[in-house]
């Protein structure tokens, strides 16, 4: 019974925080609630974003390690390689096209421009008249929810998955679960997204809502998985409601089609206007795709920070607890990443990149308040 | 709703009463009333009837359907293979 290390939640980032303490010889117990979360609900975009430095190492490292598990991945992982086209409309979207290449060559990310023809021939099913696009061949998509049972799967004996919700975190870190039984280790990670804040309301975690919408199968009609440089823009948008044209072809041939962002709503029904929003994006990249049946859409909520970056590190005051969360869209990306920084700090070792920019922020501050 | 309509499943022609559902005409070209196969080679049939399964997504004249939501026309050419 014993562990040296609980995880709260099995999602992608959990599942892979207890791998990776697996492998640095700990026994851990992962505590998940099965209520279902971001790891369902997402794309399974694996995607180098480069809005700042901190983000850029951290996506950069976890797809390097993504691709260094996939050739072990189990099939239903549904890893593909498909890279990401970004997608200028415009010239001064090509432009930031660019821009981005420069960037990601200076932290040594292959990518590759493309103009209007090439473009259009790499993915025919695009409209006319785009300017071209910014391929990352690096990136890829997998099925999220496998992953992370895989991973919690490769962790052998050293890691062991109870279905229990804790209700609650005391003052000495001991957990209490819904059940009326305790559990402590002498490090616990907070892994489990959007939950996070019902057992740390200090937390400075707020629900993004996104729309996500899967159609039946047509095999090759995308090749990559396609997002609109502005995409940028509109994703990062602290308030206000914002869609963005983003397609995933999925090794069945299905397309997954986002996406959205909403603040300030917990409910998770779909909103035919906001969904209609989205799917009109969509038919301003892709033409065709009103002929096409769809099978299904859904929600899922992202767990933002007021900056974007995950909290990776010490919760300041409270004993024993470490914090996994804050991923907002992109836990399935830095899910590898996150786990092995996390992982260096619980064990005292120096990571490859730094730790500072994810250090747990803006708690110690209303702690004082 | 008097009369027939005949209809081509996989290329077997069908005859049906007019009115029927593909779902239904399904049935009638095979007692198993399979509908498309999954992605891991199962077998799947219509299940609840009413459009919200996906379940029973069939080519009809060339387009995706819902063997369940489509009635039967003369001539129609239903695909569960494709």
């Amino acid at each position: 019974m014993h562990a040296d290390v609980i995880v709260i939640g099995a999602g992608i980032v959990g599942a892979a925080c207890a791998n990776a303490l697996a492998q640095a010889g700990r026994s851990v117990l992962v505590l998940d609630a099965r209520i279902g979360g971001a790891t369902g609900a997402g794309m399974g975009h694996l995607v180098v974003m480069d809005d700042n430095p901190a983000e850029l190492a951290l996506s950069s490292h976890s797809t390097a390690h993504w691709r260094a598990l996939a050739p072990r991945m189990s099939e239903d992982c549904a890893y593909s390689a498909c890279g990401t086209l970004w997608i200028a409309a415009n010239e001064e979207e090509m432009d930031e096209a660019e821009r981005k290449q420069q960037r990601l060559r200076a932290h040594g990310i292959e990518s590759r421009l493309l103009d209007g023809v090439a473009l259009a021939r790499a993915e025919p099913a695009l409209r006319n008249g785009l300017a071209g696009a910014l391929e990352v061949p690096g990136d890829g998509i997998l099925y999220a929810p496998n992953a992370a049972r895989w991973l919690l799967a490769q962790g052998g004996d050293s890691v062991r998955v109870e279905h229990e919700r804790v209700d609650a975190i005391e003052e000495d870190g001991t957990l209490q679960l819904a059940d009326g039984s305790r559990r402590t280790a002498s490090q616990i990670v907070l892994a489990n997204g959007i939950e996070a804040t019902a057992l740390c309301p200090e937390l400075p975690i707020r629900p993004k809502k996104g729309h996500l919408l899967i159609t039946d199968r047509y095999p090759g009609t995308v090749h990559h998985q396609l997002v609109e440089l502005g995409y940028v823009t509109s994703a990062h948008h602290s308030d206000g409601d914002s869609v963005a044209f983003n397609v995933q072809p999925r090794p069945t041939g299905q397309l997954l089609i986002g996406s959205s962002r909403q603040f300030d709503t917990t409910d998770s029904a779909v909103e035919a206007p906001m969904l209609a929003r989205m799917l009109q994006r969509t038919l301003e990249y892709l033409p065709g795709l009103a002929d096409l049946t769809a099978v299904r859409s859904w929600t899922g909520m992202r767990a933002a920070t007021p900056d974007g970056l995950p909290l990776l590190g010490k919760h300041p005051w409270r004993e024993k607890l470490w914090l996994a969360v804050g991923h907002e869209g992109l836990g399935v990306t830095t899910a590898p990443g996150s786990a092995y920084l996390l992982a260096a700090l619980m064990n005292g070792t120096e990571p490859e990149f730094d730790a500072a920019p994810y250090a747990p922020r803006s708690l110690a501050a209303e702690k004082c308040a | 709703m008097s009369g027939q309509t005949s209809l081509h499943i996989d290329g077997r022609l069908v005859r049906v009463k007019a009115g029927t559902s593909v779902a239904a005409a399904l049935r009638v070209a095979d007692s198993m009333g399979v509908a498309r196969t999954s992605i891991s080679g199962q077998p799947r049939a219509p299940f609840c009837g009413m459009g919200v399964c996906q379940e029973c997504r069939v080519r009809v004249d060339g387009r995706r359907m819902l063997a369940c939501q489509t009635v039967c026309a003369e001539g129609m050419q239903v695909e569960t293979t494709a």
